[in-house]
C-alpha cells in the first residue's frame, strides 16, 4: 500500500508543505499499518453499526420558529458585504 | 476550608443556608485562579466580568425567594461548547476569534438553572488528543505534578477542577475525553450514555461518538450536574427520548449483591503495575461493601483502538469540512476560492488534526470505504454486542481508566500511535455508547492519582453513581488535594 498524500490532501482542501508530505505519510502509513488487524476479523455475516441509538427519521412539526438574525450570522464572517458572505471571484 | 475548595452540595448548603452570597463564592474562585492559573494554565478565556454579573444576578434572585440548582455556583465549560458572545475556540487558530451568535443545550441549561461561567478551558484542538498538548495556543500543566499532562481532551477542565480553579466543570468525550482527564488529575467524570445529553452547540468532532458529561470533585456533584444537563432536545435528533430520573436519588443505595464484571482484556501488557494494584484493591473493597466480583470477557477489546481511528477520523473529517474560511473563523487569502480553502486549512489547523483529516479522508476515499470505514462499523457491532452479553451477567464492569499515570510533557507526541493507545481502555464505551465514570482510586508511588472506570447499561448511569458513591464514601482518595 502506498498512499497519495497529494490526492488525500486536495480531497480534504489541505494544502501541505514537502516537509509535511514526507511526515504524514510516514506516519500515516505506520497507523494504516497498526488498522489492518482489524482484517484478522471475520465480519462477512455482521451488520455495520453506524449509529448506537435505535432511532430514525426524527422529524418536526413544520411551523416557522426564530432563527439566527441574518446580522448575528453575518457577524463572524472574514469577509461580508450588506446580506452577504463575500468569497473570491468563482466565475471567469 | 476556603470556598473554592468545596463542591457544588456543600456550597448549595451554605448559600440556602445565607451563610455565604455567590458573590463571596465567585471572589474565592477568582483569587485561586489569581494565585495557580500561572502554573496551571487551565484556561483559554477567563470570563470575571460576566461571573460577577451572574453572581450578582443569583444573590438577587436568591434574595427574592427564588431557588434554582445551580444557582451561584462557577462552573468552567470545555471551550468546545459555545457559549453566546463568549469566544468558543476549540484551542484552534481556525477559530481564536469565533464568538458564537447562540448558546449549546447544555449550557443554556445551566443558565436556566442559575450557574456562574468562571471561563472556557483548554482542550486538544478540536478535541483531538489525550495530554492536551495539541492546544494551538498552550499546554495545560498537571496540577500533581506541573511536569505532567493533565491528559486530554478535556485537560482544562479536569485540571481547574482539580486546582480548585472552579467547582466543577463540563467535558465533552469522545473516546475517553472526560473519564482519561479525571483520571489523571484525581477527580471524578463521567461520560453518559450516547443520547443522554444534547449535543447542540458541542462543536462536532465525531457525532456518533461525541458526548458531554460532567468533571466534578466528588460523585454527588456528578449526579446533580447530570440532573442538570440531562434530556431530549429537538435541536439534537440523536439526543434519545427517554426519561430522566432524578440521579441524585441514586446516591447512597446500598451495592450488596451488585454482580461487578472484571474482563480479563484490561488486566493486559503494558497496564502499570502500580495502576493494576491500585485498581484491583478497589475491586476488593467493592466486594467488602457487598458486591459479587466475576470475571467477565470482552473478547473485541484488542481491536477497539483501530476502529475508533478509523471511524472517528472519517466523521472528523467531513465534520471539519466546514471551516473553509468563508462563514466564520480565520481566512487566509488564495488566489482563487479552492486556494483559498487550501491556505485557510493548511494555516488554521494544527498537525494532529490535519492528520486526522488526511486518514478520515482516506478511509472514505473511493476504493478503500468498504476496506476501512465499513470493515470497521462491523467490527463496532462486535464491541457493542462484547458489552451486551457481559450485561447479561453482571451490573457493572470494573476496569482501569488509563493504562498509566500521567505522563510527562512531549513523552508521546513523536509517535502518534503511542498518543492513541493512551485511550486502550476508555475507547470501546465510547464504541458501545454505553455509559462510563471514572472516580480516583489511588496514587502512584509518584503522588500521582489512578483512576478506577466502571461501566453500566445503556441509560442506566444510577446504577454507576450507586457504585461509584458508594466506593468513594470507603475510601478518602477524593478528598485529597494537589499542593500548589
Amino acid at each position: 500500500m502506498k498512499i497519495s498524500i497529494d490526492h488525500i490532501a486536495s480531497l480534504a482542501r489541505l494544502s501541505v508543505s514537502e516537509e509535511e508530505k514526507s511526515l504524514f505519510g510516514a506516519q500515516l502509513e505506520s497507523i494504516l499499518s497498526y488498522m489492518d488487524k482489524l482484517n484478522e476479523l471475520d465480519t462477512s455475516a455482521v451488520d455495520p453499526t453506524s449509529h448506537v441509538l435505535e432511532i430514525s427519521n426524527v422529524t418536526r412539526e413544520d411551523v416557522t420558529a426564530q432563527s439566527l438574525d441574518r446580522e448575528d450570522a453575518l457577524a463572524n464572517a472574514p469577509d461580508k458585504t450588506e446580506k452577504f458572505y463575500r468569497v473570491p471571484k468563482i466565475i471567469e | 476550608m476556603e470556598l473554592h475548595s468545596l463542591g457544588i452540595a456543600e456550597l448549595r448548603r451554605m448559600l440556602d443556608k445565607g451563610e455565604i452570597t455567590a458573590k463571596d463564592v465567585v471572589s474565592s474562585v477568582c483569587s485561586r485562579i489569581d494565585a495557580v492559573e500561572e502554573k496551571i494554565k487551565a484556561y483559554v478565556t477567563i470570563t470575571r466580568e460576566e461571573a460577577f454579573a451572574m453572581a450578582e444576578e443569583a444573590d438577587r434572585e436568591r434574595a427574592g425567594g427564588v431557588k434554582k440548582a445551580l444557582s451561584g455556583i462557577p462552573l468552567a465549560i470545555k471551550d468546545n461548547m459555545c457559549t453566546r458572545g463568549v469566544p468558543t475556540t476549540c484551542s484552534s487558530k481556525i477559530l481564536k476569534n469565533f464568538v458564537p451568535p447562540y448558546e449549546s443545550t447544555v449550557t443554556a441549561k445551566l443558565k436556566e438553572r442559575g450557574y456562574v461561567l468562571s471561563g472556557k478551558t483548554n482542550l486538544d484542538e478540536f478535541a483531538m488528543g489525550s495530554s492536551t498538548e495539541n492546544s494551538g495556543f498552550h499546554t495545560t500543566n498537571n496540577p500533581w505534578d506541573t511536569e505532567r499532562i493533565p491528559g486530554g481532551s478535556s485537560g482544562g477542565s479536569a485540571a481547574a477542577v482539580a486546582a480548585d480553579e472552579c467547582i466543577a466543570a463540563l467535558g465533552s468525550d469522545t473516546g475517553g475525553s472526560i473519564r482519561q482527564p479525571a483520571a489523571l488529575c484525581g477527580v471524578v467524570g463521567m461520560k453518559p450514555t450516547y443520547g443522554r445529553v444534547s449535543r447542540y452547540g458541542l462543536v462536532a468532532f465525531a457525532s456518533s461518538l461525541d458526548q458531554i458529561g460532567p468533571i466534578t470533585k466528588n460523585v454527588t456533584d456528578c449526579a446533580i450536574l447530570l440532573n442538570a444537563i440531562s434530556g431530549r432536545d429537538l435541536r439534537d435528533c440523536t439526543s434519545a427520548p427517554v426519561e430522566v430520573p432524578d440521579f441524585t436519588a441514586a446516591i447512597g443505595k446500598e451495592i450488596k449483591g451488585m454482580k461487578i464484571g472484571v474482563p480479563k482484556e484490561y488486566f493486559i501488557e503494558g497496564l502499570d503495575p502500580a495502576v493494576e494494584r491500585a485498581v484491583r484493591e478497589a475491586i476488593g473493597k467493592l466486594e467488602s461493601l457487598g458486591a459479587t466480583a466475576v470475571d467477565v470477557s470482552l473478547p473485541h477489546t484488542g481491536y477497539a483502538v483501530a476502529t475508533y481511528y478509523v471511524l472517528a477520523t472519517s466523521e472528523a473529517s467531513s465534520n471539519l469540512a466546514r471551516y473553509d474560511g468563508v462563514k466564520y473563523g480565520f481566512r487566509a487569502e488564495g488566489k482563487d476560492l479552492v486556494d483559498t480553502y487550501m491556505k485557510t486549512r493548511a494555516a488554521g489547523f494544527g498537525p494532529e488534526v490535519k492528520r486526522r483529516i488526511m486518514l478520515g479522508t482516506y478511509a472514505l476515499s473511493s476504493g478503500y470505504y468498504d476496506a476501512y470505514y465499513k470493515k470497521a462499523q462491523q467490527v463496532r457491532t462486535l464491541i457493542k454486542d462484547d458489552f451486551e452479553k457481559a450485561f447479561r451477567e453482571v451490573d457493572v464492569i470494573v476496569t482501569p481508566t488509563s493504562p498509566t499515570a500521567a505522563f510527562r510533557r512531549g513523552e508521546k507526541t513523536d509517535d502518534p500511535l503511542q498518543m492513541y493507545l493512551a485511550d486502550i481502555f476508555t475507547i470501546s464505551v465510547n464504541l458501545a455508547g454505553v455509559p462510563g465514570i471514572s472516580v480516583p482510586c489511588g496514587f502512584t508511588a509518584e503522588g500521582l492519582p489512578v483512576g478506577l472506570q466502571l461501566i453500566g447499561r445503556h441509560f442506566d448511569e444510577e446504577t454507576l453513581l450507586t457504585a461509584a458513591f458508594a466506593y468513594e464514601q470507603s475510601t478518602d482518595w477524593h478528598a485529597r488535594k494537589p499542593a500548589l
